[in-house]
């Protein structure tokens, strides 16, 4: 499992996270991406980078599901918490709970946070 | 058992290095095997040999080497972080190799525990 | 799970998101920087007892050294880096 977990532009580690989602997506394992926290940011609609001169990767997880990566999740008191609901963002996880993210990361048997 | 190490911050500036270094040393004296280190992100910088810290601190990049040299631990630094960051074949240290992403991919395969060091 | 903390409670959330996101009697180890919870007296000692109440608490004591912190709360227990990898051997893990 991936978990972006970082708001982009601030820091790198949300673009080289989806770079690494990218690549394993192309070996064939059971794979989910989840969004917990201000890794939310990163798939938030209308997203604007011109000023920043920083290329704005947002549309990139539009792409998830041509690297059949289909179990995309995001965290709903997350989204509360930052005023946002699925409408909100570039794509449309499944929205799961705090117990069901534990749940999932007990049943994973890699957990990478970016 | 077989760790992977997966390090994500440069030296220095964050201890995270460190704590992994220090982490693979234990391992590796409690028998078990390191598959890989892999370094992405700003932890590829950990691998350039131009690092010259002063005398009496420690020299992160030769404390791995040392380490690749005793154990035979393969040492991964990340192709498209590397090009970010302006680290090559040229500037990288004895016991680090330039690899693809996927070759994390192929550690959470591989290792029984992967542990990310991290900011 | 292991849980890994390495940041400071009083200027990061990565002990709370570690102790919302995981399941019950899951391991914390506090390193680095997140060994400033483990500290008896502050203004979080309560809320890392709470957590106390649903997750073991470990703190690395070469962390702890290095900071000179050795008023640690009742019931954590101090792990040096064998210690370490052994919670990593029992426990797959997670870098908050």
């Amino acid at each position: 499992m991936i978990v972006f977990r970082t708001a982009p532009y601030g820091t790198i580690y949300a673009f080289e996270g989806l770079e690494n989602v990218l690549i394993m997506g192309a070996y064939d394992q059971d794979i989910s991406v989840l969004f917990i926290d201000d890794g939310i940011y990163a798939i938030k609609d209308g997203m604007n980078t011109e000023g920043t001169g920083i290329k704005n990767f947002s549309p990139t997880f539009r792409a998830l599901e041509a690297y059949d990566i289909e179990k995309v999740y995001v965290d709903k008191e997350s989204l509360e918490a930052r005023g946002l609901s699925v409408d909100d963002l570039v794509i449309e996880p499944e929205i799961i709970d705090a117990s069901q993210v534990a749940q999932m990361m007990e049943d994973q048997k890699n957990f990478f946070i970016f | 058992m077989k760790f992977g190490i997966l390090i994500l911050e440069g030296p220095y500036q964050h201890e995270a290095s460190d704590s992994a270094y220090q982490f693979a040393k234990a391992a590796v004296e409690k028998g078990h095997e390191i598959l890989r280190v892999f370094f992405y992100q700003d932890g590829v910088l950990n691998s350039t040999k131009l690092m010259e810290p002063q005398a009496d601190d420690r020299h992160v990049q030769k404390m791995w080497s040392q380490f690749a040299a005793d154990t035979g631990t393969e040492f991964i630094v990340c192709v498209a972080a590397a090009k970010r960051r302006g680290i090559n074949d040229d500037v990288i240290a004895d016991g680090f190799k330039i690899g693809g992403l996927g070759m994390l991919t192929e550690l959470a395969i591989e290792a029984d525990r992967v542990v990310t060091f991290r900011a | 799970m292991l849980h890994l903390v390495n940041t400071s409670p009083f200027e990061s959330s990565d002990l709370e998101s570690a102790a919302k996101y995981s399941a019950k009697d899951s391991p914390i180890l506090l390193f680095e920087d997140g060994i400033y919870a483990a500290q008896a007296g502050t203004a979080m000692e309560g809320r890392v007892k709470e957590i106390m109440g649903d997750h073991p608490i470990y703190a690395l004591k070469a962390d702890l050294e290095a900071r000179g912190i050795s008023n640690i709360i009742d019931g954590i227990t101090e792990v040096d880096y064998t210690g370490f990898v052994e919670l990593v051997e029992q426990h797959k893990t997670a870098s908050w």
